[in-house]
């Protein structure tokens, strides 16, 4: 209703020749239900006005009537392809609220489950963005190696993307068995793979020519806006969690914080592929020391915050991901608010794609690595 | 800085406000009226240069409204939490910092949609999620009885 009365009264003030167009929610290269209320003069786009909600589901409202340990199983429902980001992020919350130290062991399944789970998303993002420019090639070669990684979690988690991995206080259960072999093999695998990610996509002429200085953003509206992950690193704003506010193992491994000051498209792409490197870096300084001991810390049946406010940031697949939790001391959050990190990247779009054409808008979209119940929760 | 270094160069700086140090971070509680003022301080001081808003929401208190702003700076990496509340809770309204730190335009927007808090001075305050029909569902009174269940 409220967007009908929008089109009529700024369609006023439209020259004549600009027109406005739809794109979305059904729209296959915005994966999920986005609408962008495009104005356009003939192919260049003009102006963008994201609309959101089409898959509000009160998330927020709903953690208020539940216990933490509920909490942790909806988080995985809003960015589903960082879902143990999104889990620990609780988890991690929670602890600190209650100052308990989780054993080492923890601190480094939980590390490699992050690191695995980035690499998944951004292989799906990858053989994606190949697919909106119209690589098909690319989708397949993308979902045969991600299977490896959701053969892996469905072992020891028993679910292949909403993992539900990780507890107040630890793990649900212990690594499988195979874990450790599997993940050796998967990396050892990976490493051959990856450079044909590169032979396949990155050096193709139309796809250099499709992103080389499309879908600039300046360090200052990077910031300014809040655009956090890659997309962020790729105007050269350093805002990795990992770096600046580590958790879990983070402290104890070696890994850069791959920056990029192109701001373009491109930098984006690449640095995602960077990262796909230093993820496999750091599971291979982890997995062959994962020290014995517990998975969990025995917490209480009930898990009951002080009062207070308690705020955790991560870094997810997509960029920064924060909980802050207001708790009045009973067994269910008072107010929880998610800081999703693809809500900000998405309303920078406007200042990156304005001034291009309407194809390279989908090129753009695709650096942002959106996932649309992230942003709408 | 550390947050004990944040917390007298806030005190300084803020005569008026009320500084604390948290749990995590230093809090500084703001006068309604200030906000706008203490937010552009804030991000243009450069001991502070408080450039990056990396979240905006609001809580609904029994007694009064309170929006929450968490603000780090990318230059000297510290953090702090901007408070404010709200004079009347049922028809809330405070300035806007969307000129301040451009993304708050449409995280306020979102407060807007779900809690019903009036930002003054916003150029585009519309409801972001939900229809005009709705009520502002994350506040504490809201009864919706075909969705939600009492217990």
């Amino acid at each position: 209703m409220s967007e009908t009365k929008e089109i009529i009264i700024s369609s006023d003030k439209i020259h004549t020749d600009q027109y406005l167009v739809n794109m979305g929610p059904q729209h296959p290269s915005t994966h999920g239900v986005l609408r962008l209320l495009v104005r356009l003069e003939g192919e260049i786009v003009h102006h963008i006005q994201p609309h959101v909600g089409y898959i509000h589901s009160g998330i927020e409202k709903m953690c208020e009537s539940l216990s933490y340990p509920q909490v942790i199983h909806l988080t995985d429902r809003m960015d589903y392809l960082s879902a143990h980001m999104n889990n620990e992020a609780v988890c991690l919350c929670v602890e600190n609220a209650l100052q308990v130290e989780v054993p080492d062991r923890v601190k480094y399944i939980r590390t490699i489950m992050d690191e695995l789970t980035r690499l998944a998303s951004h292989q799906l993002w990858w053989c994606v963005m190949g697919m909106d420019l119209g690589a098909l090639t690319t989708f397949f070669y993308g979902l045969r190696d991600r299977e490896h990684i959701l053969d892996i979690f469905e072992e020891t988690c028993g679910a292949r993307m909403t993992l539900n991995y990780s507890v107040p206080g630890g793990v649900m259960f212990d690594i499988h068995a195979n874990f450790q072999k599997r993940v050796k093999a998967f990396i050892t695998e990976f490493r051959k793979k990856l450079p044909e990610y590169d032979q396949l996509l990155t050096g193709n002429v139309i796809f250099q020519e499709r992103t080389n200085d499309i879908g600039y953003l300046s360090l200052e509206d990077a910031i300014a806006w809040g655009v956090t992950g890659p997309s962020g690193r790729g105007s050269g704003f350093s805002c990795d969690v990992r770096k600046h506010n580590p958790y879990s193992a983070y402290p104890l491994v070696q890994f850069e914080e791959k920056l990029d000051t192109r701001g373009d498209s491109f930098a984006r792409y690449r640095l995602r592929i960077e990262e796909m490197y230093e993820s496999l870096h750091i599971i291979e300084q982890l997995i062959d020391n994962i020290p014995e001991g517990d998975y969990a810390v025995k917490m209480k049946g009930v898990v009951k915050l002080p009062e207070g406010e308690f705020y955790q940031r991560v870094e997810s697949a997509r960029g920064e991901f924060g909980v802050y939790i207001v708790s009045d001391g009973k067994k269910n959050p008072y107010r929880v608010k998610f800081r999703s990190p693809g809500f900000s990247n998405l309303f920078a779009l406007n200042k990156m794609a304005a001034g291009h054409k309407i194809a390279d808008l989908v090129a753009i979209m695709s650096t942002l690595d959106l996932v649309i119940p992230d942003i709408d929760r | 800085m550390t947050n004990e270094e944040l917390q007298a160069c806030l005190t300084g700086e803020f005569p008026k406000a009320e500084v604390k140090l948290g749990k995590q971070y230093v809090e500084i509680l703001v006068e309604s009226d200030e906000l706008h003022a203490a937010a552009v301080q804030l991000s243009k001081v450069p001991e502070l240069s408080f450039d990056y808003l990396f979240c905006l929401t609001g809580v609904d208190y029994p007694e009064k409204m309170q929006i929450v702003y968490h603000l780090e700076s990318t230059k000297h990496r510290h953090t702090v939490v901007l408070k404010v509340n709200t004079a009347d809770r049922i028809d809330p309204n405070v300035d806007t910092v969307s000129d301040v730190w451009q993304t708050a335009k449409y995280h306020e927007r979102e407060v807007y949609d779900l809690l019903g808090v009036k930002f003054n001075n916003h150029t585009d305050l519309r409801r972001l999620f939900l229809d005009d029909s709705w009520g502002f569902p994350l506040r504490k009174d809201y009864k919706d009885e075909v969705r939600i269940v009492e217990r």
